[in-house]
């Protein structure tokens, strides 16, 4: 199959939606909160059932809304338990996210009956079909999910740049931050507002393992090249870019090699993403495994001057 | 109706007596699972492992497929589900030990990683020539309702056998959940340990994934360990609770969504342990928030009279000539503490209200009989305790009125004892070591 203009406005979505996950995700990466964009994409479904219910139709606008509204309650559920019930975070939030997807999978199947609300499209929206729904602006032409996914990328660049150094200061030493005077709360829940935003706005559109994948995979493969914060931001967004682009390439190449003709390109950018993880995972300059090897080797040469120390102090 | 719901409740017809029982024992082993693991603080493991089956399921049907069997044998899709569970495993593993990424980030990466290639896969086998695909999403989203007789055979099978194996191993795994470090140092293989821990939690995710769905079963997995916790401090206490949390939820939400034809039996699962996790959150005995908000409150009411007594009595040790009881003005009480003054009030109104104050003169106050021994046995200890500190921790003089404080209210009877015997015959009440 031959490379047509779809399937760069797939790519370029893509890479939006990529580029506006890899910002938030970074630093959830760095709070050890990675598995937050997991939970938040999988607890969202009551608040889209709910403001289906209140609207009647299945209208983006209501539905973002009520996602991102149970997207924020799951941080703050997450956090009240972990708190008042001493609970270890992982379980809180699997307890939370879990509990909120059952509801909502019980409020979409009493729907179900009536109207057309199928949990498998409102969880996978598919990337494969946002060339068909074009938005103009003035000159200019392109799909609704790549203009939702680009005003994402612009809030949260806003938002970063703006409190760049809050944020740092509150992924780094929170408490420091308190004493400083600018409340590290107030940062943890902006963050968790900005990856239920970033979630729900790119979810609807293009699907939600993309967004479960970027939000850790790229920021991971920048923390294993760089120990520096705004280079670490670089190259993450960088390889979310480039996960897009080899993934829609992969999805369209690859299954014809099994005489398939295309399949899911959302599925194929995460991969794609786990690719350049491992590459990076065996390269990086100073803590790949390639340079972990050379690094013990040459230490190997060196046993015998450190046998003069003592090893006990 | 009521019959029908007691038929169900009590399993009086054949095909829901065999699927209940499997979820419940399906309940059973993944409360016992999910017990080590909240403890080894992996709770989500089983998140990670159910996302990282679907690359498997797909190549599994694909590869039986192509080989002319039929894609959709059950066995077949399981073996393919807990052997690609098991590589996502060992490549979490591989990050944590080769990389400087937390356990979060490796879980995030293997998670969405082989989720997105089963998505992948899954898509090329919906397009592929001569193959039924339809009914794959079905782990997704789980089938209780429709499991057939050998389903649920071989869900409870499975489910017996890893508890058992489980249960047989608790002393290695108690082991490495509280002290990883100390198990190594014991020459316990700490790593194969693990991976024997999460390949029981893959083949618990594994067969849930038929029974409850990808989703639902990373919440057997958690929510009846966390709900239990609440209830004791006791490991094998834990263990059985858990266990029963696990198989009343199972047995509750399996027969619920038979009544109601039309409920998803994974999630009505989830929804009937997450009530009994709220439930025990709040009241269970060991660790629930109301017990705890409740000692709170009794120690600080405690530690507030014992603050308040030993202020009257230091105030009556002021006055010239030997300790007598006599009237205190509230002022000067309120003066010889830093406390605000609804604190201050809260406290006086308890001491009336034991007798240990009564009031005498407007604006003075008098210990009663009760409140002036208690005043001098609380100063009592707090300065044998304060003496304990100065003569055996070498705590300055100026700076052992607050460390006594720290500890002075929780003192019981016996380390009273001890500190006499420690500090000699001084049976009355010492000297204050520092000014007052």
């Amino acid at each position: 199959m031959s490379w047509t203009i779809f399937d760069t406005w797939i790519a370029v979505t893509g890479m939006l939606c990529a580029i506006s996950c890899a910002i938030p995700g970074s630093f959830l990466v760095l709070r050890k909160m990675s598995m937050m964009g997991d939970a938040i994409s999988h607890a969202v479904l009551p608040g889209l059932a709910i403001a289906f219910f209140a609207t009647g139709a299945r209208d983006s606008f209501p539905m973002f809304i009520g996602a991102a509204v149970v997207g924020i309650l799951t941080a703050l559920f997450t956090q009240w338990i972990s708190r008042f019930g001493q609970v270890d975070r992982g379980a809180a939030m699997g307890i939370v996210f879990t509990t909120l997807f059952a509801i909502g999978l019980i409020l979409i199947v009493r729907a179900a009956d009536h109207v057309d609300l199928d949990p498998g499209c409102v969880l996978y929206g598919a990337i494969e079909l946002t060339p068909l729904d074009m938005v103009s602006f003035g000159p200019f032409e392109l799909p609704r999910a790549a203009a939702v996914n680009g005003a994402t990328l612009l809030v949260n660049l806003a938002i970063v740049i703006l409190l760049f150094k809050e944020l740092r200061l509150s992924s780094f030493d929170p408490a420091l931050a308190d004493t400083l005077g600018f409340s590290s709360g107030f940062i943890h829940y902006l963050l968790m507002t900005m990856v239920a935003v970033t979630t729900v706005a790119a979810f609807e559109s293009v699907g939600s393992i993309i967004v479960i994948a970027m939000l850790i995979v790229p920021a991971a493969t920048a923390l294993l090249i760089t120990r520096r914060l705004i280079p670490m931001l670089f190259i993450a967004a960088a390889v979310g870019a480039a996960s897009s682009w080899i993934g829609h390439f992969m999805a369209i190449r690859i299954p014809p090699l099994f005489g398939v003709s295309d399949t899911t390109s959302s599925g194929m950018m995460a991969f794609a993403a786990g690719l350049l993880f491992t590459l990076a995972w065996i390269f990086a300059p100073h803590e790949g495994l390639v340079a972990q090897f050379l690094r013990a080797r040459g230490k190997e040469n060196r046993i015998p001057e450190s046998t003069t120390q003592s090893p006990l102090r | 109706m009521l019959e029908t719901i007691t038929d169900v409740l009590f399993l009086k017809d054949h095909n829901t007596r065999v699927v209940v029982i499997s979820v419940m024992l399906l309940g059973v082993s993944s409360g016992i699972i999910g017990a080590f693991l909240l403890l080894r603080k992996r709770s989500l493991m089983g998140d990670v492992l159910s996302h990282a089956t679907l690359p498997g399921i797909g190549i599994a049907f694909i590869l039986m497929t192509l080989m002319g069997f039929s894609g959709k044998w059950l066995p077949g899709l399981l073996l393919g589900a807990a052997i690609s569970g098991i590589v996502g495993l060992l490549t979490m593993l591989a990050i944590r030990s080769t990389t400087r990424l937390r356990d979060d980030a490796a879980m995030g990466f293997v998670l969405s990683v082989f989720f997105g290639l089963g998505v992948a896969v899954l898509g090329m086998v919906q397009k592929m020539p001569g193959a039924n695909a339809a009914g794959l999403e079905s782990f997704i989203y789980g089938k209780t309702a429709s499991m057939v007789f050998q389903d649920a055979l071989l869900i409870g099978g499975v489910a017996l056998v890893t508890s058992i194996v489980a249960i047989l191993l608790k002393k290695e795994f108690t082991l490495i959940c509280f002290d990883d470090g100390y198990a190594s140092s014991q020459g316990w293989p700490v790593v194969l340990l693990d991976v024997v821990m999460l390949a029981l939690v893959t083949a618990v995710t594994v067969i849930g994934l038929q029974a409850v769905g990808l989703i639902l079963i990373i919440a057997f997995l958690i929510i009846p360990a966390t709900a239990a916790r609440f209830w004791t401090h006791r490991l094998d206490y834990m263990l059985l609770l858990s266990a029963l949390i696990g198989a009343l939820s199972g047995w509750l939400g399996a027969a619920f969504s038979g009544i109601f034809s039309n409920m998803p039996a994974g999630a009505i699962i989830v929804v009937v342990a997450a009530s009994i996790f709220l439930i025990s959150m709040f009241f269970g005995t060991a660790r629930g928030v109301v017990p705890r908000l409740r000692d709170q409150a009794r120690l600080k009411r405690r530690v507030g009279r014992q603050h308040l007594l030993r202020a009257a009595f230091e105030i009556l040790e002021k006055q010239p000539g030997p300790i007598t009881n006599v009237p205190v003005s509230r002022a000067s009480l309120f003066a010889h503490r830093t406390w605000s003054p609804r604190e201050f009030g809260r406290f006086m109104a308890r001491a009336f209200a034991e007798d240990h104050l009564e009031p005498s003169a407007p604006d003075t106050v008098l210990l009663s009989e009760s409140g002036f021994g208690e005043a001098a046995r609380i100063t009592r200890n707090h300065r044998l305790w304060e003496l304990y500190l100065i003569r055996h921790a070498d705590v300055a003089a100026s700076h052992v009125d607050r460390d006594a404080d720290m500890v002075e209210h929780i003192l019981g009877a016996e380390i009273v004892r001890k500190l006499e015997q420690e500090l000699g015959p001084e049976i009355g009440i010492p000297q204050s070591p520092h000014r007052i």
